[in-house]
Parts: structure tokens; sequence; C-alpha cells
């Protein structure tokens, strides 16, 4: 078995509770660091370890945390993106619902390094059973005084609260995220100016996924070079991956990065269902550009995945079996992404309601030769011309489907129906 | 560095620190296409017209949320940034109605305007379009929405957050079916409501004033100043000089803002914006004289005859004058030149366009005057001299003089009857009519501001020029070139060939003025000397 830092207390009886947590070697590592090191210390060794966004654009956590103006006089947040709302991406759920306080000590120690007083958890509305979790794990750390005045025998303070979005995707992006957590319309903002130098209420935040800071603890107990060293190339630690659509077994596997995606779907998810054949895999979330059967011998770290033409993401790895229709896939993932558009820049507001528009005019069977050009030519107006990275996540899915998998679309306006005989429902 | 040079298409420009790169573009003459961004109002970044091509930068970045560097070099004109913004323009025009022959934006119109720039492609939009709710919907006094042909650019939404402050409107939904409307069961209530239609660059919001009175392409424009009310701020005159069975006959149309930095920045009050029908409505168009048995029309030259019998015969110091603060400072200046200095008549200034507690913090002032502190300054009158309804009853209804000239203002009723009981001749000088007028035993009509070029003096003191729009009705005549008429007939050495040689000459006598001359007047005006 690899090295588990994310997922070694999942499974085990109450492992949200505060008790199995220090039972297991938790909060020893934050009470060392606020008693011990210094803020640029630590922010030294999260960059040693290369650890980087797990949200999915991959961004150095260190580096991110070094763009905080030294010198500020205004407040310093943190904000925590629980807003996990792609789909094919369910990996931070079981950190909050199965080691909540793995979580809140990343931030603790997080929160130390950056300055922070007052960490907000952004976490999607959905996620019920986890933000009941998440509040009584903060309701424990007060209790223990790992939160509030004074933590873990430091002279260091920190408030934590829990904000609950309301269901839209576009807050998980970290500008929209702010906008929603000041009380306003999630609508991303232009950067810049980043988030580090005017974010929440204008002032310097860091926005962190709860993957990036879960890892935290355990850079700052073993060292940034072992995270880097468990990792591949210039991408440190482990990945949670979530893997489902046609696999025997869908579910979160703790894998270092660098790892094999073959291995990843054919050994640990068990292969593909009913013994069929694979067809496509997107590797990091809806939202990347999707690979075709014989380009999936890669490795998970996110220059193999970006060599390959896609990207890692959020490590969200969605299987697609030979009884798929890449027509249909694409419609609903067209669909999503029209229907959270939040609506503010031409090209993603116009331009996604207008691939949905095509598309579902193929599948009714009213397709024209040229449709597929245009969807294309369409997507390409989009890519890239927008305020934030939805834009783009709409657009990606288009350009590698019609592309990769033109003959199926050109099939289906032609005859007016799939090419895939008897999709699977 | 108070200075960075940036490169735009090849051509080098200087820029400040801190200035967009498409402000810098503008300022040059280099037209980017842009919606969303205004220079009155906070960069929004959304409508993504204008995305420029940044050397070292991998993707177009927008050029209105994009900080100028020194060294620069932007590309606004090369294929890959023109394919973005054609693409851009599609996507803004794949739901928009493209009404335009029912539309009355056509022919200002944001979209019209671009696709002619950079679009001329041919619809690949085979679906239905987006269906919102509301389509030619008033939401307030001047102001009509139709949200099928917004392009969502936040103009009239960040105008109500930062200009008035109101929050009347939002955008409302996500995605293609976002709309902009005033928050349920609202409506616009601010006093500058009508700017949203000047800063739509669409025909989202029209003017319901305006609406289908005429096509834009037979106005004309004549840059002025608004007489509404002291602030003097800058419009644009648009006149219909052609067409006098559009619009029930009226040839000016609308006022629209003309921007000015000391001034009124891009706007203009609904107050001011909607009170150009005086231009056209009730107006004097000839001289009237009473006499035994009703009124006769006559000659405007028959009338000043009249006037300078009058006033010839009329004895010393029984003679008084009602200045008005509507008349330009080359009409006041002729009034005093003639009225004052040569013939020695008792000038008064009435303050009847006052309305106490009416001004707001921005641009509305409480005198409804355009030139009150032209005509305080050339009549040498202190802040208080102005005299009152009341006052004015004290002062002439006490000792009625043997001849009362009235300029513009309607005299209070009981003031009126009490001096014509007198045995008071009333002389009414003036552009509309009114009570007064009909009891006058002679009329002289006066052209309006728009028929005629001169300079208001603001509240700040700022002396500012206006340009003749129309040509004043009937026997119409600017004051001036009345006094001027009288000095003929009474023999008085005045030589007024027209407003620019008046100004001259009132820039010459009067310290304030000193040293201005109608072309130091442009384009934003110049401040007087301190009194």
């Amino acid at each position: 078995m690899s090295e588990r830092i994310l997922s070694k207390r999942f499974g085990l009886a109450d492992s949200h509770t505060i008790g199995v947590y220090e039972a297991t070697g938790g909060y020893a590592t934050a009470r060392r660091v606020l008693q011990e090191l210094t803020p640029a210390q630590v922010t030294d060794e999260v960059k040693k370890s290369n650890l980087r966004g797990r949200g999915g654009a991959g961004f150095p956590t260190g580096l991110k945390w070094s763009f905080i103006p030294r010198d500020t006089d205004r407040p310093v947040y943190l904000c925590v993106n629980a807003d996990e709302s792609e789909p094919g991406t369910f990996k931070d759920r079981h950190i909050m619902e199965q080691d909540p306080h793995l979580l809140l000590e990343g931030i603790i120690i997080s929160a130390y390094a950056i300055g922070c007083h007052q960490a907000y958890i952004y976490i999607r509305g959905e996620y019920i059973p986890q933000i009941r979790r998440l509040r009584a794990a903060i309701q424990e750390a007060y209790g223990r005084g790992c939160l509030g005045r004074r933590i873990l025998g430091s002279g260091f303070d920190l408030e934590v609260a829990v904000f609950t979005g309301a269901g839209a995707y576009i807050c998980g992006e970290e500008t929209a995220l702010l906008e929603s957590l000041e009380g306003k319309k999630g609508y991303p903002r232009l950067k810049p100016p980043f988030p580090a130098v005017v974010g929440l209420y204008g002032c310097p935040t860091i926005i962190n996924n709860v993957e990036t800071l879960a890892n935290v603890p355990a850079i700052l107990e073993k060292g940034g070079d072992w995270f880097a060293a468990v990792g591949a190339n210039r991408s440190g630690g482990t990945r949670l991956f979530g893997v489902s659509g046609h696999v025997t077994r869908p579910g979160v596997y703790e894998r270092p990065m660098g790892y094999s995606l073959k291995q990843l779907i054919f050994e640990d998810a068990g292969g593909i269902l009913d013994g069929r054949t694979l067809k496509a895999v997107i590797p990091g979330g809806s939202s990347v550009p999707v690979l075709r059967a014989d380009e999936i011998d890669i490795a998970l770290d996110f220059e193999s995945v970006a060599a390959a033409g896609s990207m890692l993401g959020s490590a969200g790895v969605i299987v697609m079996h030979d009884g798929t229709c890449m027509v249909r896939a694409l419609q609903r993932l067209i669909h999503f992404y029209k229907d959270e558009s939040c609506g503010q820049c031409s090209p993603c507001r116009e331009g996604t309601g207008w691939l949905l528009k095509i598309i579902n005019r193929i599948i009714r069977g009213d397709g024209r030769p040229e449709d597929v050009d245009v969807m294309r030519d369409v997507a390409e107006g989009i890519l890239g011309n927008t305020i934030c990275p939805l834009g783009d996540a709409a657009a990606l899915p288009v350009i590698s489907f019609v592309t990769k998998f033109r003959d199926e679309f050109e099939h289906f306006v032609r005859h007016k129906r799939s090419a895939v005989l008897a999709p699977v429902k | 560095m108070d200075k960075v040079t940036v490169t735009i298409n090849g051509r080098s420009f200087e820029a400040r620190p801190g200035q967009s790169v498409l402000q810098t573009a503008l300022d040059n003459g280099i037209h980017i296409p842009h919606y969303c961004f205004h220079p009155g109002l906070p960069v929004a970044g959304n409508c993504r017209m204008c995305l420029v091509e940044i050397e070292g930068v991998p993707k177009l970045q927008i050029a209105c949320g994009t900080t100028v560097r020194d060294g620069m070099v932007i590309r606004s004109d090369n294929d890959r940034v023109r394919q973005a913004v054609r693409h851009v323009l599609e996507f803004l025009l794949i739901n928009h109605p493209v009404d335009c022959p029912v539309c009355d934006q056509a022919g200002e119109c944001g979209l019209q305007e671009y696709y002619m720039l950079v679009g001329r492609y041919d619809s690949r939009f085979a679906e239905n379009k987006v269906v919102k709710h509301k389509k030619a919907s008033p939401i307030g006094r001047w102001v009509m929405l139709d949200q099928e042909r917004c392009i969502l650019c936040s103009r009239c939404v960040r105008f109500t957050r930062e200009i008035t402050k109101t929050n009347e409107m939002a955008i409302f939904n996500r995605g293609d079916h976002a709309e902009i409307d005033v928050f349920p069961g609202g409506e616009l209530h601010n006093r500058y409501s009508a700017n949203i239609v000047d800063i739509c660059p669409v025909g989202a919001l029209t003017c319901r004033d305006f609406r289908f009175r005429c096509r834009v392409w037979y106005l004309k424009q004549a840059p002025s100043v608004c007489p509404g009310c002291a602030r003097g701020c800058n419009i644009a005159i648009h006149f219909n000089p052609e067409r006098p069975h559009h619009a029930g006959g009226r040839r000016v149309l609308r006022f629209k803002p003309r921007p000015n930095p000391h001034v009124n920045a891009f706007w203009l009050c609904d107050d001011g914006r909607y009170s150009y029908p005086f231009i056209d409505d009730h107006r004097l168009r000839f001289a009237a004289l009473r006499e035994e048995g009703g009124v006769r029309q006559l000659y405007l030259r028959d009338a000043l005859d009249r006037l300078a019998d009058w006033l010839r015969s009329a004895h010393a110091g029984r003679t008084a004058y009602l200045l008005s603060a509507d008349a330009s400072n080359e009409e006041l200046f002729a009034a005093r030149k003639l009225l004052r200095d040569a013939l020695g008549v008792r000038c008064l200034l009435p303050d009847t366009g006052l309305r106490t507690g009416d001004a707001d913090d921005f641009l509305i002032c409480e005198d409804k005057h355009p030139n009150s502190r032209g005509a305080r300054i050339l009549f040498g009158l202190g802040e208080s001299d102005p005299v009152s309804p009341e006052r004015l009853e004290a002062v002439l209804g006490a000792e009625p003089p043997e001849l009362l000239l009235v300029n513009r203002a309607d005299l209070p009723g009981p003031l009126r009857d009490k001096i014509l009981a007198a045995g008071t001749r009333l002389v009414f000088l003036g552009t509309n009519d009114n009570a007064t007028a009909a009891a006058a035993h002679l009329v002289v009509p006066l052209a309006v501001f728009a028929e005629q070029a001169g300079t208001f003096t603001n509240i700040e003191g700022r002396v500012q020029k206006f340009e003749l729009a129309v040509p004043p009705l009937g026997d119409a005549a600017p004051e001036w070139s009345v006094h001027q008429g009288l000095a003929e007939r009474l023999s008085v050495d005045l030589a007024f060939p027209g407003p620019a040689a008046i100004f001259h000459q009132l820039a010459a006598e009067v310290d304030a003025f000193r040293g201005l001359s109608h072309e130091s007047l442009t384009p934003h005006g110049a401040m007087i000397r301190h009194e």
C-alpha cells in the first residue's frame, strides 16, 4: 500500500472526533509549529514540498502564500474552498466527513504561516452531513483550545467559521467565492488585483482547497523534502483520486502523484464495468479535455497529464466504456456549464447556451452538417476570452469531444441517431 | 515616473501610469470597440469587446481592465484580435432580437456600429432566441426597458450604484437568462434616471419622452449649456430642422449631456434634460400692442418705435426694468449699457427662479436660472440683492413706476393688478407666453438661448459658451439686438454687431471677465476672475 497522508483515518471508528484524531497524533504538529517555528519557516517548508493546489489549477501553494504583502496593516483572511462542485469530483467531502480535524489542523498551520486570525470555510450548501461534521469538529476544537484565543499553548489567535453556499458552481471560483462570502451575487472578479493583495473585504486573502490544506500537517510533520519525494516531477505528495463512471469499484483512492492512470482504472478500480471495453477517460474533473482509450497510458501528475493534452485538475477520473454515446455525454457536460454560467461576461453567457441548443438539436435529430464545426468554433470563441475559467471549462470538453470523436457527432447528424448501439441509459 | 510609453498597433504613445490601455488608445484616436467600459463608471470588464493582444501575455486581455506599463506593446488590429472580437459580437447578437426597424436606438446603436466595423458575417445561429420578461416596459417616469435588446454590460446598474447611489437596478437570474431590471415593486426614482438611456449602448433602455418622435439620423446637434439651473451642465441640443411634421412641430427634440470634467462630468439631471419643450411651446413669436378695443400684432420694428417713444417720454427715474437671469451675459451687458448706463433706468433682478431646498449634493441647484451669477456681476449686485417676489411688491407697489419693462418673468398677480391700476405702462420682453405677457401694453418677442449664441456664467463662476441651434421663431430676436434697435432710435451710441463682439467689449469693461474671449471658452469654459 502506498503512502496515506489524507486518508489514513478513513474507515476508523469515530474518525471524525477529536478524541480519535488526537489519539492518532492529531494537533501535535500544529502545537509544535506554533511554538517552535516562525511563519516564514512554515511557508518555506511548504514551498519545498512542491504542494500544488488541489482545487484544479495546481498553483504552488507556498508561492501563493508568499504573495501576501509583508507590511500590510489590514487583516489577512484564509478562505477554505470547500465548494467542491465539479462533476466527477468527490474528494473533499470525504476529508470533511471522515477527518475534519485534519482540515482544521491544516487551517491552523496555514493561517499561522500567512498571519491570518480569521478563517472561513466556504462549503457547498448541499453538503449537509459534512457541514454538520465540520461544525461539530470546530466546536470540539474550540473546547480543546485548538481554536480561539492563544491556541495550542501559543500566543496565536484563530477563529474559524463555516459559511454555506447556496448551490452555485461558480462560487467555487475563488473570486466568486469571495463575492458570495461578502453577501453578494457570485460573480467572479477581474484579476489583477489578485486576492492575495485585494481579497475578502478588500483585504489580503488566501483561498486554498480543502485537500490542499489537509496536506499541510504532514508536510510540517515529516518535512517538505519527504512530501516532494512522495510525488513526481514538480507535483509533491499524493492525490485523492475520485474514480467514477463505468468501473467495477468506483470510489476515492489515495495514490501518489505520478501514479499510473491505467493502474488506477484497471487494478484499483477493478477495471471496466460488465467486462466491456474502455472508450474514454476524463482525468481531472468534467472540465478537462477527454482522453481516448489509447491515450491513457500516462502518469498522474500535473506535468504528465498536461503533456498528454489534458489536465490533472481536481483528479476526478470519469471513465466511459464503449456503450457511451459521446454526443449525449457531451450534452450532459454542456448542459451543466450552461446552467452554471453566471452570465456576467458575454462569451460564456451566450456561448454555453448556444452550444447546448446546437447539441440538443442534433440529439433531436435536427442536426445540420455544419453543426460540428460551428460547435468547435463557438467553443474556441469562448476559450481564453472570459473573466474566469468557467468559460474554458465549458469550451475544452467541447473541443476535445468533437475533435476526438468527430465521427460519432457526424454519424448522429447524418443518421439522426447515436452511433452507439444500445447506449447505456 | 510620471509618463510611460506604450506602443499600440505600431505607434508609440505617452500615457499616465495607472491609466488603462483602452483609455490610452481612445485618447490617441485609436478606437478599440467596447460596450461595458464608460469613463465615468468603474470598470466591469464583462462585455469582452475590447480584447487586445499584449506582447508577452499568452491570452488576449481586456484593454479596459489592463493598466499600461512602460514599454507595453499592444495590438488591436491583427487577425487574432479581430477574430476574437467578432466572436464576442456574434455572442452578443445571437439572442438579440435584431428588431432595428422598430427600435428607437437604431442609428446610434453600438451593436449596429460594431457589426459594420468588425462583424459583417452571416448569422450561424439556427436556434430559438431566449425570450425575456420585459419588452417595452416602463421602469420609471422617463425610461423604457426592453430586456431582449440588452447586452448586460451593466452600465445602468453601475450608474445607479456608483453615481446616484440609489441602487434601483440589478441583474437578475444567471446565464443566458440574466436580465436587467429594477427591483420587484420598485422603479427608477432618482433625479438623474435618464442618464442610463444615454449610457445604454444598445436599445434596451430608451427614453419615453423621445421614443418614436424622430429617427436620430434626422437630428442635428449644437453644443450648448443647460438652462435648467445655475449649474450650467454642458449639453448638446438635438434638433430636427427640416421635418416639422415630426414630433408635433417641435424643432428641438432632446438635450443630451456633453462631457465637461469641471461641471457635470458626463451627466445631466432629468429636470434640466426635460426642460427643452419651452424652446418650441407657448412661444411669443410676434410683437403685440394692447390698444383700445383689443390687442394688435405688429412688426418688431414698429414695437421698438413705440417702446423708444415711451422710454423717451417717461420722466427721469420713473422707469424700471426687471432683469432676467435667463438672459445671456451678452444680453445682460446690452441692457446694462443702454438701460442702466445711458438711460438711467432702475434695474432690479427678481429671484423668481429660487426653489429653496431643491438642491442636491450633485448637480441640481436651488436657483433655476442659468445666469444668475452673470446677472449679479454685470449689475453689481450682491448675493442678497436679487429681489424676492414679496419684496418686489414692496419696492414696486409702494411707488409704481411710470414705465415698467419686465423681462421673461411672470409678475405675481396682485402686484400686476396693482401697478396696472396705478397707470403704469407695462412692457413685456420675453420668450414664452404668460399672464404678464397677456396683460402687458406692449410685448416684444425674444429669442431663447437655443436661438442665439452667447455665454452663461454658472454658479461657480465658470463662463460657458453656447451656440445657435435653431433660428428664432417669427419676429423673436435676441435681447441684445432689441437693445441695439432701441439705442439707434434713441441716438445712444451702441455698436453691437453680434454676441462675440459684445463679449469682447464686456471682457474689456467688466473686471470679472477681463482676459476672456469667446475663443478661450472652448471646450470647457473658463472661470471669472475673483470678484
